[in-house]
């Protein structure tokens, strides 16, 4: 056996994205992990924290504890680092509406704690533009939420120096299907408006602006070509140092470094014989850790099963290892760059840095990312790659294993156990999240917490920064859908553009030819014979925000032929009874990634049943375990899709045959 | 089946006259099915509507303009105001769907863009696409914002303008209002094509804009004010922010002001019984042709038996529906 040299370099952050049920549940999941080898926490919050509402909120129903901690009050904070030192933790907390109201519950804690603030390390990812274009936890106007952003750089970087106060995210632009120069352009463009916005505050002086330009740090995403996918991350680095120094004049090159933490890719990942998602993870972390020019400061990776519903702890702990595994078994941290050099690799880099340069100037000359937000250019430009992609699945130019080839397969072992190898979160943890905050209401001091609100609604409606009087909140013992709220109430709330009003011939993406034509005249005929043309409700009940499958249902169904009325995310099961019924559609298509399908399938049958509409068919899309999706057939959907459906062709001829057979005419079958 | 699950037009009738939102639903899909089943269930439905109160009640709103405009906007503001004041509302979103090679499907988005804080018992959105049916308006329109009417007090259609648009709302609708893009060339084609005469009031939305809002608005005035129109309405070109809600107290207020001098003048009623005439006359053309109002006397002797019966439109075209079936079927002896 070889010894491994002794001046290896320090490995990368070791995280798992994890959290849900309550902050005791979570607590006790965190100090598991901690004690496996992690050497960081990442935080996963519950979609009401994430959208500013309290656990009893209607809104919140059936999704209080499911994709995250729920966490209301200082309390919960408090339980969440039960026995965790604040001071020696570094903790990533996925937050962005929101995320001056967690940062001020962090910090208050710590006061609480008697520890100083300038010793908290962390990362708040508070990057709220890509929400607008994905995963949906906006709550405010743009011009608010940059506000927001620069309240807490500014804060920070005075008062809690070793924060990182936000985590600009090409993260999710891949989930929505950007391409590497898509995501490139994007990032450095929000970089640049979230500097612009802090260098427009006024509250840093001009010589301490550079530590603000060393603050901001990138969260990134990996997917499968993990050659292109290191030189983005080379490319990355060189743009950032190249806008760094000429937009912001910061001369010390240690403070223009390129720094980010990873989470690779979800979107590559397959229900389909998902014991290969552990290959595509461990490729896809080579990509973020191969180049040391370019290598990852945080790693978290998401667990071979997450295609499939909420990971164990054990799948956990197995994504941790694999990190484990690269950093510690293997020779690639004894290695200066190993990449510098290779005319391939300077080449690829050149040719992703000429086009986001190129993409990055279409955005400028729009007026900058925000403007190319608000008008819907950016987000019909990613729906629009995103098509492209499932086009090439769908026509087998991209292949993915077990999906579009190689589908035969022994029947795994992994998958077989009774608990169909995902996690249940706690069904009790909701009412019990309401219990207790309702006990926390009535014990804390109602002056006080009047007192608080009306200082944070003064400083909101004033250029007052925000985070003094968020962590007066917290202290309080304010509450998160108090504090949402409450800025709700100063700033307002807003809905961004779907996307999905691309033209059809603006793109390639049709899929198989014939089959379309098929499809168009099943459609067209379908709706000759019920009297009118077809007419489809695309739903998206609760809080989650992942709209990408439902855009692409919407589109798709347009193309040939549906009436499509979509109405964007975070809708009550009332309000899509209510434009189901308005709409007089023939079938209602609901999408949730959330994990509370259960309670808000349920719901919005009622809802309907209410309103003298229980024979209009009802089918759901998302992350459904099995189990899950014969329970929900049994209250009455007519069919469920999930991840292994990818073929939209296929989906779309099934929609046609769910409205046949509920209006009484004969199936007409697979697409040829 | 669906061809047994007709509803009974009177009963649904009754249901729409209450405002039950299920029997709204119901009627307007009724309204939209060509079956021919359904169609003769319809023309009943609409016959059961009918009486003097659809001449004289409610308003008919109809609200148009170039795509960017900003009419959702401005309808979702006009909206508040109205619900504020305890009318009850009823829009018919208009969308454009894409040409019939491209397989002719829509996104009707509207619902997104005439945003409702939570919900409404008194505001009701029916999306609808235009069928590339020729002259930008569906069909279905006419008598589906008819059927809003029997319930609700106030009655919006939205559609983008693209000329002929302008024509058939204002064959629909009681008030038409132009909504203008600052700045942009639709507003001067507008102003060329001489589709200027139709409209009753103009917006300039985004008058935040400032400078080029009040010149497109300076335009349109100069344009809008023609002698030979109707004497006593005043043509107002109102300078409006959606997003500020700059100037939507008088754009709101000219609504009811004109409905108000539509009926002070005595013009309402008369207008509506000719809407009214020119849809049966499409009715009967439609589905008999040029032959078939010959059958029963010819265009102008269907138009005067019309007029003479103003609230039985319907119960007249059904006995000239009869009348030109026997026609046909004494001209035509069916072979058994």
């Amino acid at each position: 056996m070889v010894a491994t040299r002794n001046n290896r370099d320090q490995p990368w952050l070791m995280r798992t994205y994890s959290g849900h049920s309550s902050a005791r549940a979570s607590n006790a999941l965190y100090r598991t992990n901690l004690a496996k080898g992690q050497t960081g926490l990442s935080v996963a919050f519950d979609l009401p924290t994430q959208t500013g509402y309290d656990a009893d909120s209607p809104l919140a129903r059936g999704e209080v504890g499911k994709v995250g901690v729920p966490i209301s009050h200082i309390e919960d904070m408090s339980q969440l680092f039960d026995q965790i030192p604040l001071d020696r933790m570094n903790t990533s907390m996925t937050i962005n509406a929101t995320a001056a109201w967690l940062l001020a519950l962090y910090i208050g804690l710590a006061q609480r704690r008697g520890i100083d603030p300038k010793t908290l390390s962390g990362t708040t990812q508070n990057d709220i533009i890509k929400e607008y274009l994905s995963r949906g936890t906006y709550i405010y106007p743009p011009a608010p939420s940059m506000r927001l952003i620069a309240d807490t750089i500014n804060y920070t970087v005075k008062h809690v120096p070793k924060w990182n106060p936000t985590n600009i995210c090409s993260y999710h632009l891949q989930e929505a299907g950007a391409t590497p120069v898509q995501e490139l352009a994007y990032a450095l463009c929000t970089g640049m408006a979230v500097l612009d916005r802090v260098r427009a505050s006024g509250e840093i002086r001009a010589e301490e602006f550079p530590q603000v330009v060393e603050r901001i740090s990138f969260f990134v995403n990996a997917g499968m070509r993990f050659v292109e996918e290191c030189c983005k991350l080379r490319a990355f680095g060189e743009m950032w140092d190249a806008l760094t120094l000429s937009r912001y004049g910061v001369e010390d090159p240690k403070l223009r470094r390129f720094r980010y933490g990873v989470q690779v890719n979800s979107l590559g990942l397959t229900e389909a014989q998902p014991e290969n998602n552990v290959q595509r993870i461990v490729l896809e972390m080579l990509a973020v850790v191969l180049s040391k020019r370019a290598r990852a400061r945080a790693i978290q990776l998401p667990a071979w099963n997450e295609a499939m519903g909420l990971p164990r702890p054990w799948d956990q702990q197995w994504a941790l290892r694999m990190q484990q595994v690269m950093a510690f078994e293997t020779d690639l941290l004894e290695y200066e760059d190993i990449l510098d050099g290779s005319p391939v690799i300077a080449a690829k880099v050149k040719e992703l840095v000429d086009g986001a340069r190129r993409e990055i100037d279409n955005v400028e000359a729009q007026g900058g990312i925000i403007a190319a937000i608000e008008s819907g250019y950016i987000k019909r430009e990613l729906v629009s790659s995103h098509m492209n992609r499932l086009r090439a699945i769908e026509a087998g130019e991209m292949k993915i294993i077990g999906v579009n080839c190689f589908q035969e397969t022994a029947e795994s072992p992994l998958t077989g156990g009774s608990d169909g190898a995902i996690m249940k979160t706690d069904p009790a943890a909701e009412r019990d999240q309401i219990e207790r905050l309702q006990a926390h209401r009535r014990a804390r001091n109602e002056a006080d917490v009047r007192a608080a609100l009306q200082a944070l609604g003064d400083a909101a409606r004033s250029t007052e920064n925000i985070m003094p009087s968020s962590i007066r909140c917290a202290l309080a013992g304010v509450t998160t859908g108090e504090w949402g709220d409450t800025l709700r109430n100063a700033f307002g709330e807003f809905r961004p553009p779907t996307g999905i009003d691309i033209a059809i011939d603006r793109r390639e993406l049709l899929g198989k030819k014939d089959q379309v034509s098929d499809l168009r005249e099943r459609v067209a005929s379908t709706g000759s014979e019920l009297g009118r043309p077809l007419k489809l409700l695309v739903g998206k009940p609760g809080l989650d925000g992942h709209s990408n499958g439902a855009e692409q249902v919407a589109v798709k169904a347009r193309d040939v032929g549906f009436e499509v009325v979509y109405d964007g995310i975070r809708l009550t099961p009332q309000q899509i009874a209510q434009a189901a019924q308005e709409e007089g559609v023939h079938l209602v298509g609901l999408s949730i990634l959330s994990g509370s399908h259960m309670e808000l399938v349920a719901s919005v049958l009622e809802e309907l049943r209410a309103r003298d509409l229980a024979d209009l068919p009802v089918i759901a899309g998302g992350i459904i375990p099995p189990a899950d999706a014969a329970k929900l057939v049994e209250m009455g959907v007519r069919a469920v899709y999930t991840p292994k459906d990818f073929n939209l062709n296929t989906i779309m001829a099934d929609i046609v045959d769910v409205i046949r057979a509920g209006n009484g005419l004969t199936r007409l079958g697979l697409l040829h | 089946m669906t061809y047994s699950k007709l509803p009974d037009p009177e009963r649904l009738a009754a249901g729409i006259l209450r405002r039950e939102r299920a029997a709204v639903a119901s009627g307007l899909n009724l309204l939209d099915n060509k079956l021919p089943a359904a169609r003769q269930c319809a023309i009943r439905l609409l016959a059961c509507l009918s009486g003097e109160r659809w001449l004289n009640e409610g308003h008919l709103v109809g609200v148009t303009g170039p795509p960017g405009a900003g009419k959702s906007s401005l309808v979702s503001a006009l909206i508040r105001e109205w619900r504020r004041a305890e009318r009850t509302v009823g829009v018919l979103a208009v969308d454009p769907s894409s040409r019939p090679e491209l397989g002719g499907g829509a996104l009707l988005g509207d619902r997104i863009r005439i945003k409702t804080q939570s919900h409404d018992e008194g505001l009701f959105i029916r999306s609808l696409a235009t069928r590339n049916q020729l002259g930008g308006v569906a069909t279905e329109v006419w008598p589906m914002s008819w059927l809003m009417l029997a319930c609700f007090d106030i009655v919006v259609i939205e559609t983008v303008g693209v000329g002929q648009t302008e024509i058939d709302i204002a064959e629909i609708s009681d008030t038409v209002c132009y909504v203008a893009q600052p700045g942009s060339g639709d507003t001067i084609q507008y102003l060329k094509s001489g589709i200027i005469e139709i409209p009753d009031i103009f917006a300039v939305n985004k008058s935040d804009l400032g400078a080029p809002a009040r010149k497109t608005a300076a335009e349109i005035s100069r344009s809008a004010s023609r002698p030979d129109r109707r004497e006593d309405w005043d043509y107002p070109v109102c300078l409006v922010s959606a997003a500020t809600a700059a100037g939507m107290r008088p754009f709101h207020d000219h609504f009811a002001r004109h409905r108000e001098f539509l009926r002070d003048a005595g013009l309402l009623a008369p207008l509506r019984a000719r809407h009214q005439c020119a849809w049966v006359v499409r009715l009967l053309q439609e589905e008999f042709g040029t032959f078939g109002l010959q059958l029963a006397g010819g265009r102008s002797a269907i138009e005067q038996r019309l007029s003479e019966t103003r609230s039985g439109q319907f119960e007249e075209y059904e006995r000239m529906r009869e009348h030109i079936l026997s026609r046909l079927l004494s001209v035509n002896q069916p072979t058994v």
